[in-house]
């Protein structure tokens, strides 16, 4: 399969790997969305079970946009990666899958990656005042505490 | 009015724009305290007449970021947290943590340990259909169910305490396995409960099944079709109720499911009556799988060998269980430490009341409180 994708893709497919048995495509993050629908369409991969993303700060485009598929046809599982930075924009899926909907919102919420052509991308768990992405490795639980603390009971917080 | 949310556009599959209302048209707001919708969803309903002519689910009152509590834990100190997302099926969401931990450590619980699992988690779908089937009659407005269940309910969560000393919030596996040897007389309790069961799932069937009112009332009633369900990403009793005949169980074994032998209950039309009675037959299936496993539990130890201080080799893995809900994934990411880099839960909750806006359209406003129980949310694991 593997192959069919390079054949197809090229240079977008950058890496495959098995970790612990598991299939997993690192892809370019433009060509998201064609990838996704060649996926579903050719390869029968037809549920997107989850879409989530793993902050890694350090490197140069910080998160994981990680998408699990799975295959009724096949009984396969398929875990597609792409680099996304800060300020760049990630594809949505929303219509090649629908699942995906909330799921791009909790992602922009916890993260604030912005999906480019979502149908309506707002936070979906956290208040829409909330100010930042809370799954961030930069984000300090302990500082959003005190800050809350002083502003709104105007007391220095004894954490 | 400065309520920003009032002023934004209803989202789900087909965005509907509350600011321009047609001339029969109504915004009705309905909970997050309201009685029928299991906790503190929050529903936005335009409403033209009786009919719903679109919806938006607003969730996120009982968030309490579980994922990022995950990154500050430990992998054991973790364990019991997952407990207090889906607190009706705390065991199985313990099942699904330890097994996709021992996954990313490369290890595997021992046969003993694995069938004992398997026979907590099938008790436990039993008592999370029960209250599903309580709290879902007693919306519709049938009473009596809901005193036969919690009384069969009473049953499974004593095994439990006198298992593990907890009711709810468990926290019955361990990573590698178990803590504690079943206790003399679990096989009984177990058997017990089976025996008595079979005639009590009977007797809730003489209640609702034929009942007219009750058919009346499910019959029809927030249809999801297969592909619309699967596209939606919808798993567990929806599904199959839409005739996806795909069970985790079956299709990727864990624990010890590979032993037993049990059906998938499916049907059709993927209405609410549907989903009533595929969890209905499920809860026979569940007692098939108790019944065959508690005759016959190996002996020898119930805890693999793993140290006590857990480093998993640096990478990730999925894996993922059929909770009573539906897949119930738990994605985790290494990095060679002491506690998880990153810990991705895949609630089926959550992704399944997505579907509810599809399934509520065009129906009538009575039938929404159908809708909200049909699906078998649980708002702890839906915010987590």
């Amino acid at each position: 399969m593997v192959q069919r994708l390079k054949a197809r893709f090229g240079d977008a497919i950058r890496e495959a790997s098995l970790d612990r048995k598991q299939a997993i495509v690192l892809i370019a993050v433009e060509q998201l969305r064609e990838i996704s629908r060649y996926c579903r369409d050719e390869e029968k991969f037809d549920m997107l079970v989850d879409l989530t993303a793993v902050d890694w700060p350090k490197r140069e485009k910080r998160f994981d946009v990680v998408l699990n598929l799975y295959s009724f046809a096949k009984n396969e599982r398929l875990r597609l990666k792409a680099h996304a930075g800060e300020t760049e924009p990630a594809p949505s899926v929303c219509e090649i899958w629908p699942a995906a909907n909330w799921m791009e919102r909790e992602c922009y919420d916890m993260f604030g990656i912005v999906f480019e052509g979502h149908p309506d991308l707002k936070r979906i768990l956290l208040p829409d005042e909330w100010q930042g992405h809370p799954l961030r490795k930069d984000y300090d639980i302990l500082k959003q505490d005190t800050d809350w603390v002083r502003e709104n009971l105007g007391i220095e917080s004894g954490q | 009015m400065s309520d920003e949310r009032t002023t934004k556009t209803i989202s789900g599959m087909d965005s509907v724009n509350t600011t321009v209302l047609g001339a029969d048209e109504i915004i009705l707001n309905m909970g997050p305290q309201h009685p029928s919708t299991h906790g503190v969803l929050r529903v936005k309903l335009k409403l033209d007449g009786e009919r719903v002519a679109g919806s938006e689910c607003i969730i996120g009152y009982l968030h309490r970021g579980v994922e990022k509590i995950a990154e500050h834990r430990s992998y054991q100190q973790f364990a019991p947290y997952v407990d207090r997302m889906d607190y009706v099926a705390a065991v199985s969401n313990g099942l699904g943590y330890c097994e996709a931990v021992e996954k990313l450590l490369g290890t595997e619980a021992p046969p003993r340990a694995r069938v004992v699992r398997t026979i907590l988690t099938e008790l436990q779908r039993i008592a999370s259909h029960l209250l599903w089937l309580g709290t879902h009659a007693l919306d519709i407005g049938a009473l009596t169910p809901v005193f036969y269940c919690f009384r069969e309910r009473e049953e499974i969560l004593k095994i439990f305490e006198k298992y593990c000393g907890a009711r709810l919030t468990t926290h019955a596996f361990r990573i590698g396995g178990l803590q504690y040897e079943t206790y003399d007389g679990f096989e009984e309790d177990t058997k017990r409960f089976c025996n008595d069961f079979a005639h009590k799932i009977d007797e809730y069937e003489t209640l609702l099944t034929e009942n007219r009112i009750w058919v009346g009332r499910t019959k029809g009633v927030g249809i999801l079709n297969a592909a619309d369900a699967i596209a939606l990403g919808v798993t567990g009793p929806v599904l199959r109720a839409s005739g996806v005949k795909w069970d985790l169980r079956r299709a990727q074994p864990y624990a010890a499911y590979d032993q037993y032998e049990f059906d998938i209950p499916t049907r059709e039309t993927g209405d609410t009556y549907d989903r009533y009675v595929v969890r209905m037959e499920e809860m026979r299936q569940s007692r098939r799988i108790c019944l065959q496993a508690v005759e016959n539990i190996p002996t020898g130890p119930i805890m693999a060998r793993i140290g006590k201080v857990l480093k998993p080799p640096p990478g990730e893995v999925y894996h993922s269980i059929e909770a009573p809900k539906g897949e119930l994934g738990y994605y985790i990411v290494s990095d060679g430490t002491t506690q998880p880099y990153r810990v991705r839960v895949r609630p089926p909750s959550f992704i399944n009341l997505q579907a509810f806006d599809k399934m509520a359209k065009g129906a009538l406003i009575a039938d929404v409180v159908a809708i909200i129980g049909t699906i078998d949310i649980v708002l702890g694991e839906v915010d987590r």
